[in-house]
């Protein structure tokens, strides 16, 4: 009861903020909404399945640049079919990444998932003709739902129609979520998180939905890295770098991973922790770093898993 | 006749330990095997080279007159062939319910439908209560795998495994780690579950005799690697080469008498 009071509360929060006039705080919510696409499809991965990536920026990336040449050098500005193109790309990249991946469990699929995004992060860094380098590529503006907007001004774009478009990707990506994880293939995921050995016994083809897992973590991720890149006009190497991935971890932790929503919270909290921890400090990433440790060693259900507990404490 | 499972000449080496030697086993469609041996015979070995999980390193193993050595134990279980382990073998945080419906679900080949509701599937829901009150677990469906008691957690395992309506279930000791009291019951309701599911032939590994003699049609002995004998019951206890390789040392390690069944 509790968290779907907060659920709807917050949902009522985030469709009224870019009426309050506060440009700012909206707009610092643009990426938290792409990121939370992205933590949908990475907590089905590690969540649902058992697999931690500490490469999962790659996806992001990928999305980012896909975005980037379509609107940049190739003249496609409808973000729908940017954002389809991004995760064809993903689909694509990820069957066989993931084929060599998912061969793997626990500390070896993460390290080789983090390799796989480091090799990224070069070739993004040092094929200057191609990527821009270290300089990354311009994204241009691109249209929504066929209408070009250009009467708006970069703000106005970015706190009005964007935000609602990002959030319409959002609301839809964590329906199309909740779809897959409660269905057969989500039980038969969350089988192989418990027992490899046993869901094996009953049929269930391993591999197959790991990888499965795998190339859709890919597609929210490159969706995510479209909604991230358009605000920022840019996409850069750094997207890929490892860091950026250990972020991802980060929030997925600060969220609560065995929890539906717990990605989207996560994502939201992070934003917004940055945002303030940033101003009061410069040692920003000294106490997050803190509050890593303290939930991991507190609170290992992060913050979703908070809210359930007293939420099983009042019932 | 074909064979419902037939291994022929089966060798399996780990380096340079001969794990078994050249064994040959029938099960026909009927039949209650129940595969026994003192430790190291190769008894576990022989059942992971007939589920899939090991692939032998020469010999045939056939299935419903197929070829399955080494094809591995979801093409098997989606073929017919299901399997309970030694160790209890639960999915610990799923629900009973969701257990049996993993296993249900393989069964009806929906395992990987990604958008539709499994709580609105009537098929699997059906299938999961009635697994789940042939062994007695129907008042439990909600409740996690790992917090069953013990007992009850072994009878998950083996329900899940019958949750897949096989042709063939292979059991490597359905009665290990459950109390002297529990494991008449236990077996019983296996083969209650076993005639209700239309299970045609179940092969077991077991070293408690009372178990062994009471429900085989069939015994193999392992020994060494080796098939020491195959035969009925009667003929078994009759066999003092048996008795002194096979159930001599299963008396030596506490296990009950081999009359005694």
């Amino acid at each position: 009861m509790i968290v779907r009071a907060l659920g709807l509360i917050a949902g009522a929060a985030l469709v009224l903020l870019p009426l309050a006039g506060v440009p700012y705080t909206t707009t610092l919510l643009l990426p938290a909404f792409g990121y939370a696409v992205a933590l949908l499809g990475l907590n089905l991965l590690f969540g649902s399945t058992g697999l931690l990536s500490f490469g999962h920026a790659l996806f992001i990336a990928l999305g980012g640049y896909t975005a980037a040449a379509l609107t940049g050098r190739f003249g496609v500005r409808s973000l729908e079919l940017v954002l389809l193109a991004a995760a064809l790309v993903a689909a694509l990249v990820a069957v066989p990444i993931g084929l060599l991946c998912v061969r793997y469990v626990k500390i070896y699929f993460g390290m080789l998932t983090l390799a796989f995004g480091m090799l990224f992060y070069s070739f993004l860094y040092k094929f200057y003709a191609l990527t821009g380098g270290d300089e990354g590529m311009r994204v241009l503006r691109p249209m929504l739902l066929g209408r070009p907007l250009e009467h708006l001004d970069t703000v106005a774009y970015l706190t009005g129609p964007f935000y609602y478009y990002a959030l319409g990707v959002l609301v839809v990506a964590a329906l199309v979520m909740r779809r897959l994880v409660g269905s057969p293939f989500g039980l038969s995921l969350r089988s192989i998180r418990e027992n490899a050995a046993k869901a094996e016994s009953l049929g269930i083809g391993v591999r197959r939905c790991r990888l499965a897992a795998f190339v859709v973590a890919a597609v929210f991720g490159a969706i995510g890295g479209v909604l991230l890149v358009v605000p920022t006009g840019l996409a850069d190497p750094l997207l890929a770098y490892w860091t950026h991935s250990g972020n991802l971890v980060f929030m997925l932790l600060l969220g609560g991973f065995d929890h539906f929503l717990g990605p989207v919270l996560g994502a939201l909290v992070f934003i917004l922790l940055q945002d303030s921890v940033m101003s009061l400090t410069s040692y920003w990433r000294f106490v997050f770093g803190a509050i890593l440790a303290v939930i991991v060693i507190f609170f290992p259900r992060g913050l979703m898993g908070l809210l359930d507990a007293r939420r099983a404490a009042a019932s | 006749m074909t064979a419902l499972l037939e291994a022929t000449d089966v060798r399996k080496s780990y380096g340079d330990t001969l794990a078994l030697d050249g064994v040959s086993l029938r099960v026909d469609a009927g039949e209650f095997v129940s595969i026994i041996g003192p430790n190291g015979a190769g008894k576990t070995t022989l059942v992971n080279v007939l589920t899939g999980l090991t692939p032998p390193s020469s010999g045939r193993v056939r299935f419903k007159g197929t070829d399955v050595a080494g094809v591995g134990p979801a093409r098997l279980a989606r073929l017919g062939m299901a399997r309970s382990f030694q160790l209890v073998t639960i999915f610990p945080a799923l629900s009973v319910a969701d257990t049996l419906a993993v296993a249900a679900l393989s069964r009806l080949r929906r395992s990987t439908r990604p958008f539709a509701a499994l709580s609105r599937d009537a098929d699997v829901r059906a299938a999961v209560d009635e697994v789940a009150a042939l062994f007695g677990l129907h008042d439990k469906l909600e409740r996690a795998a790992c917090t069953l008691p013990q007992g009850d957690k072994k009878l998950l395992d083996v329900a899940s495994a019958f949750a897949l309506r096989p042709d063939v279930i292979l059991m490597d000791e359905p009665t290990s780690g459950v109390s002297t009291a529990d494991k008449t019951t236990i077996m019983q309701t296996l083969v209650h579950a076993a005639q209700r599911m239309g299970v045609r032939a179940i092969v077991q590994v077991e070293h408690d005799m009372d178990i062994v003699f009471g429900y085989s049609d069939r015994i193999v002995a392992l020994h060494q690697g080796r098939v020491l004998a195959d035969a009925t019951p009667d003929a078994i206890r009759a066999d003092a080469d048996v008795v002194r390789a096979v159930l001599g040392i299963a008396t030596t390690q506490g296990r009950t008498q081999p009359g005694r069944a």
